[in-house]
């Protein structure tokens, strides 16, 4: 199966469509605030409360959202007029980064402020206030090229066509390189040109994810490998959730047997808390296929107890609406029953080629 | 042979000569601060008896020995007080516990010694004379250099004579040497000038020191408090040795008239109801009362409910002096003063007078400054064991009156009674007394209250300083980054929002609205 997802050159690309829809948001922002001031008017921006407690679960969308409740910062206030200000400053910082095709890191703004005497106390402020600018023009900062350190990585059989600037229209095959591509600006903000595969498998670890491609897991299984590198980075959730949708590919994600590994597949199908104000990050129709807390008994895999803290966390889980699933509940409960946790590698102890020609082939006839 | 003890009877001179601790003349160091502090209050006393508003001059000087420990100097000092009558400057300068008192008043004078036992211990230790001059004002001023004889406690004149007197001058020159270490006694000396300033704001002090340097502390008011009345002793405060004093001295032939005659607020009506409770004839000559009726009559007293003591005795300070004090010596940004009503403890009756201040030379740091004072005599010694120390630091809540101890607050607490409640006879600190305690409490919850309202507004004016430096600081910077941002060149004036800020007063959390 072959799928083709060119776009001719005179109709804009869907990414090149949603660069603009964001920098007329900026500019709106910066419109809002300056038509204000002319009139002799305290400026102040509405946006949606992220306060828990409008933080609901959409069961249509399947993720976490913003209810109807607004906050309005406003530079009357003494207490607003700071970060009123580091709000408008971020929009003009970023605003000029993506018009000149820029990108930045978190870490990279909260620097950039101090040459403007806009200082941030804290990194911690800084990125709130992305937050918030988020919030405001309802993108994701990836969208205004704001990204954050950690990367994960990507390989398969898929050519992507870059729209960065000075590589407009190359294009790449992302099995070209056996480390797998690391999932940055350029690789979000291309088009996808020619896939020849038909799922995704995202993994959490780096050695498996590198024994997948040793065991020529692509090809075996016409799969994309995705490493999540842990809690699997915005920019990663919204690349599967746009293969997901735009080469309707079905998604397999693989952890750790823990409550920690089973909340990075939790994330990448419902999202997460923090990101309720933004949309299309998660994929809902993407599987958990495990490690299950029953794979550990079923495989009869080394493990090692819970601790305290895990049991904490899985007693949270079991009440979070995401995990209202069958199988969650199910695999919960196993957890708690068995008070046991392992690990990817475990399989290993039956050699290093079983975890790919048993153990997968069986989940993912089970998942699909 | 047989071991014999051998009773000697000592003169009373004698006796301090001896015991000179309890007199405050321990060392060299707390000597001339003694000596410094009790001619001060004399001349101070001299002068307040008739209002004359006091010019005090004290002189130190050094004569012979070591500058950087006990040394010999030579102390003077000059007031414009009533003066001396000629007649007896002998005796008041040369034989301690010259007369008798059976009247109280409230003065400085702690033991009645005043300045004879800093003579005395100038003679101890220099084996000089003291010079004394003094006239009340007619044609004459008499001079006298005398000393003590101190096992007869009686005064040794060694010369006596007469200058003309011009001018009229009243008041008193004092002059002798004696030992000192005054390079250690110095802060504590300028220490008692400064807040003697304090509570006397109608005195001028000048003060030359043995370095020569000059200090000068000028009275701001002509104004003084009311001289005290004497009063009689009030029953609830006389103990058998005093009672037989009177019962030695009086005329009266009648126990209801020796009530009467020598007890303050006992009339004839109170004194026959006290007698009867008491079971003592009314009509009993009082000089043959037995030793048992006396005790009778003395433990008697402290049972029955005499009318309270009342205050004409006491001269406070007022609030206005008190204040004007506060005021000349430390500048301070706010002062609060009050008065208590007058109030009595074991028949002794006493006022209450405090004041707070805030800034000025009042030091900032080290929790809150205490200064005490008692009868106008600022008390300098044993701080932590006073009662308005306790008070000051255990039982009024500053916090709740907005005040930290990082701030530049000083407290003022006068205590005026015909007997100050001290402690020991040391006379440095005041005992806790349940009354005067509560006393003290009630006076400085009142004016901790006005310093509240003083701290409310002054944070509230740097609050709005800060909202105006906030506002000032980022409300450019939206303009110019909002301009950028919606590209437009030219950047809003907001000047007109920034003249608004500190007349705007509400400030919400985070306004919450429904869409």
């Amino acid at each position: 199966m072959k799928k083709k997802a060119k776009k001719t050159s005179k109709t804009p690309s869907r990414i090149e469509e949603k660069k603009r829809v964001v920098l007329n948001g900026l500019k709106d922002l910066g419109e809002e605030v300056y038509t204000q001031l002319s009139e002799k008017q305290w400026p102040s921006v509405r946006m949606p409360s992220r306060s828990i407690n409008n933080i609901h679960y959409d069961q249509h969308t399947r993720q976490y959202i913003l209810g109807d409740h607004y906050v309005r910062r406003s530079a009357r206030n003494i207490r607003h007029i700071r970060p009123l200000t580091q709000l408008v400053w971020t929009g003009s910082f970023v605003d000029e980064l993506t018009s000149e095709g820029k990108t930045s890191t978190l870490r990279d703004v909260f620097y950039s402020a101090q040459a403007y005497e806009m200082s941030f106390a804290d990194q911690a402020e800084s990125d709130d206030i992305i937050t918030d600018l988020e919030t405001v023009i309802g993108h994701s900062r990836e969208d205004f090229n704001v990204f954050p350190e950690e990367r994960s990585a990507i390989f398969g059989d898929l050519t992507i066509r870059y729209t960065v600037r000075g590589y407009e229209g190359k294009e790449l095959n992302l099995a070209s390189h056996p480390d797998g591509m690391m999932i940055g600006p350029a690789l979000t903000n291309a088009e996808f040109a020619d896939c020849n595969a038909d799922k995704i498998i995202a993994i959490e670890k780096g050695g498996l994810f590198t024994r997948f491609i040793e065991e020529r897991v692509h090809e075996k299984y016409k799969a994309l490998l995705i490493h999540t590198a842990g809690q699997a980075p915005r920019a990663t959730r919204s690349l599967i959730r746009r293969m997901n949708k735009e080469l309707k590919l079905p998604c397999y994600i693989f952890c750790d047997a823990d409550p920690w590994g089973m909340h990075i597949a939790n994330v990448i199908i419902s999202g997460s808390a923090n990101a309720a104000h933004l949309r299309d990050l998660n994929t809902p129709d993407a599987k958990w296929c495990g490690v299950w807390a029953s794979d550990i008994v079923d495989y009869k895999l080394p493990s090692d107890p819970l601790t305290d803290l895990d049991i904490k966390r899985l007693y949270e889980l079991e009440k979070d609406p995401r995990y209202d699933g069958k199988l969650w509940k199910q695999e919960i409960a196993t957890f708690l029953k068995n008070k046991r946790k392992a690990e990817q590698e475990a399989f290993s102890r039956y050699g290093l080629a079983y975890i790919v020609d048993k153990y997968l082939p069986a989940k993912l006839k089970e998942m699909s | 042979m047989a071991l014999q003890e051998v009773f000697q009877e000592i003169s009373a001179a004698d006796f301090f000569y001896r015991n000179r601790d309890i007199a405050g003349f321990t060392n060299p160091t707390r000597a001339i601060y003694s000596t410094i502090r009790e001619l001060v209050e004399n001349s101070l006393d001299a002068c307040e008896t008739r209002q004359i508003p006091p010019e005090i001059y004290l002189r130190i000087s050094h004569e012979s020995g070591a500058t950087d420990g006990p040394g010999i100097y030579r102390v003077h000092i000059e007031d414009n007080g009533i003066g001396i009558p000629y007649d007896i400057i002998p005796s008041a300068f040369g034989q301690v516990l010259f007369g008798s008192k059976y009247k109280l008043r409230q003065t400085r004078g702690t033991f009645g010694l005043g300045g004879k036992m800093a003579i005395l211990y100038g003679q101890i230790t220099t084996h000089g004379a003291a010079t004394i001059m003094s006239s009340t004002g007619p044609t004459k001023i008499h001079q006298y250099d005398l000393m003590i004889d101190i096992q007869k406690n009686k005064p040794l004149v060694l010369k006596h004579k007469t200058h003309p007197n011009e001018n009229r001058w009243h008041g008193a020159v004092i002059e002798f040497s004696t030992e000192a270490d005054y390079t250690r006694a110095m802060s504590k000396i300028l220490d008692y000038l400064m807040e003697t300033a304090i509570v006397a704001p109608y005195a001028t002090l000048t003060y030359v020191d043995p370095r020569g340097r000059l200090y000068r502390f000028d009275r701001i008011t002509t104004e003084m408090p009311k001289p005290p009345e004497e009063t009689l002793p009030h029953p609830y405060g006389v103990d058998v040795e005093t009672m037989k004093r009177l019962i030695e001295l009086t005329n009266e032939h009648t126990l209801v008239g020796f009530m009467r005659t020598h007890f303050h607020r006992v009339g004839r009506t109170i004194a026959t109801s006290f007698l009867q409770q008491v079971n003592l004839p009314t009509r009993k000559n009082p000089k043959k009362l037995t030793p048992e009726d006396i005790v009778t009559l003395v433990n008697g007293m402290k049972n029955y409910k005499f009318l309270a003591p009342d205050a004409s005795c006491l001269s406070p300070l007022g609030e206005e002096l008190l204040e004007a004090g506060i005021r000349k010596e430390l500048s301070p940004e706010f002062v609060a003063v009050y008065q208590r009503k007058p109030s009595a403890y074991a028949g002794f009756p006493f006022i209450v007078e405090v004041g707070v201040a805030y800034g000025g030379q009042i030091e900032a740091g080290g929790g809150i400054k205490l200064f005490r004072f008692a009868n106008k005599i600022p008390l300098l010694f044993d701080e932590a064991s006073d009662v308005s120390w306790k008070v000051v630091n255990t039982q009024v809540d500053w916090k709740h009156y907005k005040a930290t101890s990082d701030m530049p607050i000083a407290v003022f607490v006068h205590i005026c009674s015909t007997k100050v409640p001290y402690k020991t006879v040391g006379k440095e600190f005041i005992a806790d007394r349940p009354d005067v305690e509560r006393e003290i409490l009630n006076a400085l919850r009142e004016v901790a209250r006005r310093l509240s309202l003083f701290l409310s507004k002054k944070i509230n004016i740097a609050h709005d300083k800060h909202r105006l430096d906030v506002f000032q600081k980022y409300l450019p910077k939206i303009a110019s980054f909002s301009a950028k941002l919606a590209g437009e060149s030219k950047q809003p004036d907001v000047s007109p929002l920034l003249r608004s800020v500190l007349r705007y007063e509400e400030e919400s959390e985070e306004d919450v609205e429904d869409a």
